[in-house]
């Protein structure tokens, strides 16, 4: 198990990509950030503050569970538990910032991006993440990325999160094979 | 989940029932939306058989199921060959024959959906087997409450009419027992089936005493069809004393929740005034169910196949 983040590089990164999505975006107009299930609502939490501080600003936060939407239902065992979908507001010609811990396959963020068009037609989608690990099996991309790091299959990625975990970092370990 | 049919409340556990409550909370948000549709049984293949004439539960499990992007299918006895002398067995072997991934089997003869789970390879959902259980009902029962009450351990609830043919009462007294709630029922003698003490049900030949601190009433509808060997004088009497009246709510607690499985027979056992009163929550009941059906159309989906049956 190696350390490949810990709590004040998260936080370097956060800010960082906070400053891209106002650079990028010019400002916050029209800005919504929607988490992924589970760790990804956190990280949209601490952007939204982020942006706050900086612009002074305060973006909505919305919360999506792919779960509905995964393509491999029936594959899964144990099957994955439905949690709530929450996007209290209207997505129609929003700048959406999708934000995921780790992007990884892609699959979870076509499946989230299935999900988001179906409240709305929001006019652009961008997507950040704190962890680009490669291996992708969909054309997918991150726009704004935490770290870039380069993994094999055989290994898993994990982030801890301090509300959420009781930790703050990112570790990488070998998966035990059978 | 692990299981592959629904064929009762019966066979369930407690953390089973509250595993399916809890799935269900996510999918009511889904019937909110502008585009009510989520894929996640796409390609999946969904029969409503309904041997007994039902509007809630068949539109239920039909836009449950088609919220959920399955494919649906509505069946009636009076549609299908069964009119024509075609056993139910054959038909079964049948309609499997065109590779259904769920049967939704609503019929009057107790036991049926258990036969069906024992011949066909797909799921069976029991929407109703004679006086036997209704599970989908009791939940989203149970659904209603916890979403009113925000708890449900500890509840009293009053169930009022005829117990011996009413296959809610009867899921509802599994669930709620599970649950640790208390239950007391009233009725006339002949409407309730012996014995039911030792299910830890408190029986009243006294409405009054039934609803006295009930913190929800369960008004249940008298059964025309199933009146066959005089059970009760007359209709008239019957509602004299079992019917749920503006003075009778009176004696029950403030806050009282009163609930209903539907069809409402107005006037007979339940007074409208109360049916579209404050403290009803009968329209709840029926929003609820969409939502609890689709959390189960979605839990007996993600089973694989070598699990137990019910």
């Amino acid at each position: 198990m190696a350390e490949v983040m810990n709590e004040k590089e998260i936080n370097r990164a956060l800010t960082r990509i906070s400053h891209e999505i106002l650079e990028r975006n010019k400002g916050c107009k029209n800005l919504v950030l929607i988490g992924i299930r589970t760790r990804g609502v956190y990280l949209a939490e601490r952007i939204r503050s982020k942006i706050k501080q900086i612009e002074g600003e305060d973006i909505p936060v919305g919360i999506i569970d792919v779960t509905l939407y995964r393509d491999d239902l029936h594959k899964e065992i144990p099957q994955h538990t439905v949690r709530k979908t929450e996007i209290p507001f209207s997505l129609k010609d929003k700048r959406v910032i999708l934000v995921d811990d780790v992007l990884y396959t892609g699959r979870s963020i076509r499946a989230a991006l299935n999900a988001l068009i179906d409240f709305g037609r929001p006019s652009s989608i961008q997507l950040a993440v704190l962890i680009d690990r490669g291996h992708r099996e969909l054309p997918i991309r991150a726009d704004y990325v935490g770290k870039n790091l380069p993994t094999s299959r055989r290994e898993s990625v994990k982030v801890m999160l301090k509300d959420k975990d009781g930790d703050e970092k990112v570790i990488i370990e070998e998966q035990i094979q059978e | 989940m692990k299981r592959k049919h629904l064929l009762g409340i019966q066979g369930l556990d407690k953390k089973e029932i509250l595993f399916i409550l809890d799935t269900a909370e996510s999918f009511r948000e889904i019937s909110k939306r502008e585009i009510k549709k989520v894929p996640t049984l796409r390609g999946k293949t969904l029969i409503n058989f309904f041997y007994e004439p039902s509007t809630r539960t068949r539109t239920s499990f039909e836009i449950a199921g088609k919220r959920l992007s399955a494919d649906v299918i509505n069946l009636s006895a009076s549609g299908s060959s069964l009119v024509k002398g075609e056993t139910l067995k054959d038909m079964a072997k049948n309609l499997e024959a065109m590779n259904p991934d769920i049967l939704v089997i609503r019929h009057p003869c107790p036991g049926t959906p258990l036969f069906l789970a024992n011949i066909m390879d797909c799921s069976i959902i029991n929407a109703g087997d004679g006086a036997c259980e209704h599970p989908t009902q009791a939940l989203l029962d149970l659904f209603t409450i916890r979403e009113k009450r925000g708890r449900l351990e500890g509840l009293k609830v009053a169930i009022i009419g005829d117990i011996s043919h009413s296959r809610v009462a009867r899921s509802n007294f599994h669930a709620m027992l599970k649950l640790g709630m208390k239950v007391s029922i009233a009725a006339p003698s002949t409407m309730i089936p012996p014995y039911l003490e030792r299910f830890g049900v408190k029986v009243f030949n006294f409405m009054e005493e039934a609803i006295k601190d009930a913190d929800v009433i369960m008004m249940l509808r008298i059964q025309l069809e199933r009146q066959t060997n005089n059970l009760f004088p007359s209709i008239r009497e019957y509602s004299r004393f079992f019917c749920l009246n503006p003075e009778r709510l009176k004696m029950a607690k403030e806050d009282v929740l009163i609930m209903h499985p539907g069809p409402l027979n107005r006037g007979v056992e339940i007074d409208p005034e109360v049916a579209d009163g404050p403290y009803s929550i009968i329209l709840n009941q029926v929003s609820n169910g969409v939502a609890v059906r689709m959390a189960i159309l979605y839990l007996l989906s993600g089973r694989s196949d070598d699990d137990a049956i019910d």
